[in-house]
This record gives C-alpha cells, sequence and structure tokens, in this order.
C-alpha cells in the first residue's frame, strides 16, 4: 500500500506531468435549475485554483461535483490517482473512489463541525486519516498528530480536548491538519475562513499559504473574498448563474477584469 | 379458552402444542429463522428482521427472547443468565417465562443447558458443541457512537472500511494511557465483518475465538440479528503497540477462591470492606460444592450459600 502512495505522479512521453485534474463538459442539474453549467478546467499538481462568485453562482455545486460527493448529470472528471492513474472518478467502482478520496484528498469545511467529529478529541481528529489508511501504531501516529498540530501552531497541551473546547479559528486548524496529515494530493476548501474574524483569518490564510506551498499541495479553494482569492490563488475562475465567465492568473482577473461581473464583483470589494 | 391455556397447555395433543408454540406465531419465527440462517451464512454481518413487540419493553432482552422463541423446542433445557447469575430478576422472568409458554425444562447448569440466553456474560464453563447462546443487544452497531448515519455505517461494513473504529481505542489510550474499554469491545469476525459482541466484558472476548457453540445476538429494538457460527475466528481490535488485554484481579473469589474467573465487586458495608465474587453463579456454586473455598467462605452468612450451593449439587 505504501509504496503505491510513494510512488510519484506518472508522467506524459515528453516529461511533462500529466494533469492531476482534468474537468470536461460539467454540467448538473438539480430538476430543472442548472447548478453549474459546461465547465471545462485543468490543474496540474501544485497548482492552486481559486473559484470565485456570488452565493447561488454554482460554486459549491462544482465543488461537491469534483469531490465526488454529487454525481453530475453530464461531464466527466478524471483525476490521477496514485493507485488507478488519470481516471474518470465515476467510472470508479464506490469502495475504490472512496478509498482514492481517503488516500489522495483532503476536504476543508467552511464550518469545522462539517469537517470535525465533535465527539471525539482534536488529536483523534487529526489521527483518523491515518487509521483509515491502515496505520495501527498508536506511538507513531500520536507522534505525527502532535507534529501536526504544532505545524499548524496549536498548543500541545490540549490535544485531548475535545473540538467544541476549541475557539472557530483552532477548530478550523484541527480540521486542517486533519486534512492534510494522510499526505494528499489535492485538497478541497469550501470558504476555509469564512465565519471567522479578520484577524484570525489573516493569521489562518497565513498558514494555508505556507503550508501549501512547503507541501507543493494543489488545491481548490471556493470562495466569495477576493482578499482570500487574491492570496492564496495560482488561478482564478469566477463563476455566475452557473457558468464559468472568466479564467485566468489570479492577478490578471482581479487587475484587469474582463467581463462586466468580474468587474462589479472586483470593484465591490470594501476597502477602509 | 382462558388466556393462560393459550400459553400453557403441556398436556396437549402435540398439533395444539406446537402451533404458535413458543409465543410468537408461526410466520414471525419462520421470518425470524431464516434471519437466523443469512446470519449465520455471513457471520457478523447485521441482518435486518422485523421485530416483533415482546411482552417486555424495549431494552429488556427482546431481541435475545424472540431469538430464543424461534430456535426452542420441547426437548430443549434452557438457562438464562443476567449479569453472569441465574438469580436475578431478569433472568428468573425470562426463564419462567419460557418455561410457561414453550414448555421446556429449564437448568441453572452451563453443561446440561442446550440454549442460553445471556446479557453481559459468556459462562466461564466452556461451552460445547450442539449448545447455542442468544445474546441480547441493545446497539448492535459498533460504529454507531462515531459514524451516527446508518447509511454510511452500512457501506463502512460493505466495504470493510473500519479504520474509525480505532478512533475510539485512540481516545482510550490517550485519555487513560490504555485501552480502557471493557464491555462491547469491538471484534473482527473471520477478518472480515467489525462486530460489537453485545455488552459483554472484553474479559469474555478470547472465549468466541474458535468456539464450538453457535453465538447468536439479537437486538429487538434495533430489529438486528447477527451470529457467530462455530469456530469460527473472533479477533479483539488493538494497535501494534497496544495489544489487547482483558482484565485481571489481584483478588480471588471471596466464596470459591477461583483465581480465573470474571470478578464482581461487592461493597459490604459503609466502612469501605468489600468482597469479590464470580460473577458467574453457577460457575461459583459448582466450586464450592466440590470444596472449594475462598478467603470469606467462613463468613457468618456464607452457611446459606453453602447449603443451597449442596442442595443444588
Amino acid at each position: 500500500m505504501t509504496d503505491i502512495l510513494d510512488r510519484p505522479a506518472s508522467t506524459n512521453s515528453d516529461g511533462r506531468a500529466e494533469p492531476l485534474l482534468r474537468v470536461s463538459h460539467l454540467t448538473k442539474y438539480y430538476g430543472h435549475v442548472a447548478g453549474c453549467l459546461d465547465i471545462s478546467f485543468e490543474m496540474r499538481p501544485g497548482e492552486v485554483l481559486g473559484i470565485v462568485g456570488e452565493s447561488g453562482s454554482g460554486k459549491t455545486t462544482l465543488l461537491n461535483c469534483i469531490s465526488g460527493k454529487l454525481a453530475p448529470t453530464s461531464g466527466s472528471i478524471a483525476f490521477n490517482s496514485r493507485r488507478h492513474g488519470l481516471v474518470d472518478i465515476y467510472d470508479l467502482s464506490e469502495p475504490d473512489r472512496r478509498r482514492m478520496q481517503r488516500e489522495d484528498w483532503g476536504f476543508v469545511h467552511q464550518n469545522p463541525r462539517d469537517g470535525l467529529r465533535m465527539r471525539v478529541s482534536g488529536g483523534a481528529n487529526v489521527a483518523e486519516p491515518l487509521m483509515n489508511l491502515g496505520r495501527r501504531h498508536y506511538g507513531d501516529m500520536r507522534q505525527a498528530t502532535m507534529d501536526w498540530l504544532s505545524r499548524v501552531e496549536l498548543d500541545l497541551g490540549r490535544v485531548d480536548d475535545k473540538p467544541r473546547n476549541f475557539s472557530g479559528g483552532m477548530q478550523q486548524r484541527i480540521q486542517i491538519a486533519r486534512n492534510l496529515i494522510h499526505n494528499p494530493r489535492l485538497v478541497f476548501m469550501d470558504e476555509p475562513t469564512g465565519g471567522l474574524d479578520v484577524s484570525v483569518q489573516a493569521r489562518l490564510l497565513d498558514l494555508l499559504r505556507e503550508l501549501v506551498r512547503d507541501l507543493g499541495l494543489a488545491a481548490i479553494i471556493v470562495t466569495h473574498d477576493m482578499a482570500v482569492a487574491r492570496l492564496m490563488a495560482d488561478r482564478l475562475m469566477v463563476m455566475k448563474g452557473g457558468h464559468v465567465v472568466e479564467t485566468g492568473l489570479a492577478d490578471q482577473v482581479l487587475d484587469d477584469p474582463q467581463h462586466p461581473y468580474t468587474q462589479l464583483l472586483v470593484s465591490s470589494v470594501l476597502q477602509i | 379458552m382462558t388466556a393462560t391455556e393459550a400459553y400453557s397447555r403441556p398436556n396437549a395433543a402435540p398439533e395444539d402444542r406446537y402451533y404458535t408454540y413458543a409465543y410468537l406465531d408461526e410466520q414471525t419465527k419462520r421470518m425470524i429463522r431464516r434471519a437466523i440462517l443469512k446470519a449465520l451464512a455471513i457471520p457478523g454481518y447485521q441482518v435486518p428482521f422485523g421485530s416483533r413487540e415482546m411482552p417486555v419493553p424495549y431494552g429488556w432482552g427482546t431481541g435475545g427472547i424472540q431469538l430464543t422463541a424461534a430456535i426452542i423446542g420441547p426437548e430443549d433445557v434452557y438457562k438464562c443468565i443476567d449479569q453472569g447469575a441465574d438469580d436475578t430478576t431478569n433472568a428468573v422472568s425470562i426463564r419462567r417465562f419460557f418455561a410457561t409458554v414453550a414448555d421446556v425444562a429449564t437448568t441453572e447448569d452451563t453443561g446440561e443447558a442446550t440454549i442460553i440466553q445471556s446479557r453481559h456474560r459468556i459462562p466461564e464453563q466452556p461451552l460445547a458443541d450442539g449448545q447455542i447462546m442468544v445474546f441480547q443487544v441493545p446497539q448492535p452497531e459498533p460504529l454507531r457512537g462515531l459514524e451516527p448515519r446508518e447509511t454510511e455505517t452500512r457501506a463502512m461494513h460493505a466495504y470493510g472500511e473500519y479504520g474509525l473504529q480505532y478512533v475510539s481505542l485512540y481516545e482510550n489510550i490517550s485519555a487513560y494511557g490504555r485501552i480502557a474499554a471493557t464491555a462491547g469491545y469491538p471484534v473482527m469476525i473471520d477478518e472480515r465483518y467489525l462486530m460489537s459482541p453485545s455488552p459483554i466484558p472484553k474479559f469474555d472476548n478470547p472465549k468466541m475465538h474458535m468456539n464450538p457453540a453457535i453465538l447468536l445476538f439479537g437486538a429487538g429494538r434495533e430489529k438486528r440479528i447477527y451470529a457467530v457460527p462455530p469456530f469460527t475466528r473472533v479477533r479483539s481490535l488493538d494497535f501494534e503497540d497496544y495489544p489487547f488485554e482483558t482484565q485481571s484481579w489481584d483478588e480471588v473469589c471471596a466464596l470459591c477462591g477461583a483465581n480465573d474467573s470474571y470478578l464482581d465487586e461487592v461493597v459490604l458495608d459503609d466502612q469501605g470492606q468489600h468482597m469479590f465474587v464470580c460473577s458467574d453463579s453457577h460457575y461459583c456454586a459448582d466450586r464450592r460444592a466440590k470444596g472449594h473455598a475462598g478467603p470469606m467462605a467462613g463468613h457468618a452468612l456464607a452457611h446459606i450459600e453453602t447449603e443451597i450451593a449442596a442442595e443444588e449439587a
């Protein structure tokens, strides 16, 4: 098992890395209501993609489809997993897909309560992905948990406290540690700093950016906060009404928005 | 026909006696037997069944009573224990229930019984080929405390994703420095299905491994039946650096001197005096009848116990 997970990403014959994720013509309807329409893009290892747009623009639908939680109406989502190579995730059998999600992915929810088990301690929450991958040595897992808690700058003395006894920002740090401890290839983040106050948000973003760069992680960050998008993302996709209206390098999109909606979005950011 | 006659007809003609024999109607027993066969075919898998309303509340052993009612026959010898003891209220009531509705012989002797219904314990005396243990289970889903969604736990069983169960053991070690869980300790059945062995102490877990008897588990409220067929591998979960251990005591049984049985602590007065006695009442009585004596065997009240033991022997 370990040997498969240690295998580097497969490459093309010309030596370029294969895409990590390839989304083609992804469409999701809820009955007659469109969630997202005809979305295509590719991601390379180590790339951070920001998806921005207002509420109801289809960001979360898109994220849920890509992360295997919601089957799309049409289109395909191919992910380059360590175990299966580049395959459509909905072509995999359910146990294979679930295993791929455990091994290769992390998912940071906006509300830590959705991403953490509130009835077990912070430490056990962080160690759970290791147990899910078949690790059965308590001492080793404990050590890894401690390492990660210090990486996300949490007080090690509180490792056995329940998540409810931590503040919102600390809960989010636990969630981040839990989603990075098993060395994923792709991390999904749904408004990772939503609901936190501004100073906590700033520290958390700083931390996230550092971790993502250090680990060379690929990440998809869904946010409606332009500042988060600018700070974290290499590339931006702007969504409106289920469509991608503009895409490009983050700085380019934010500094020189082309589409009227993007212009509106960028100009709506409050200045102090 | 009076209500009493309907349930207890020791002298009725055989065809009358077998119709709605043992409280449940024939269709219900048939349904439960099918569930039992499926459970035996897939060791450790929780088979849903249409649990009936019983004349006792959920939580008092409705699952076990339905299992027993479905498998019992007039030739069976029935034993029922609660916390290891034959003489506690629940055990006496359920035993009397089956003596009435199924017209069977009852016993306290583990070796003599063909069906042993239990909550909390597996008898100390090793079970034999041909015996059936029936367990009353409050919560059949070992993962429930960690994962509240039934759809999710079913998927986890189907795909053998049992990493989550280790989270509870991890919690134990980080809180207490050892795996402190004592009852309902999760087990792997034949290296495939994770199973909750009902609230038996983990002391009894090793007894299930390669056991010659049939072990049936019934959860009335949760409407699940599962089973461990004879000679099935049963492994208690543990970590590489924290291996599975059973409870042990520094004391021996105060009455019979046994050092190999599961002991209950009994508080004797308000000054902190206490004694340890075998939880398995038949095992203890049997040993005393054979002349074994514990440190408190000569107690002022002990002669009552000795007399009872002698009468039974």
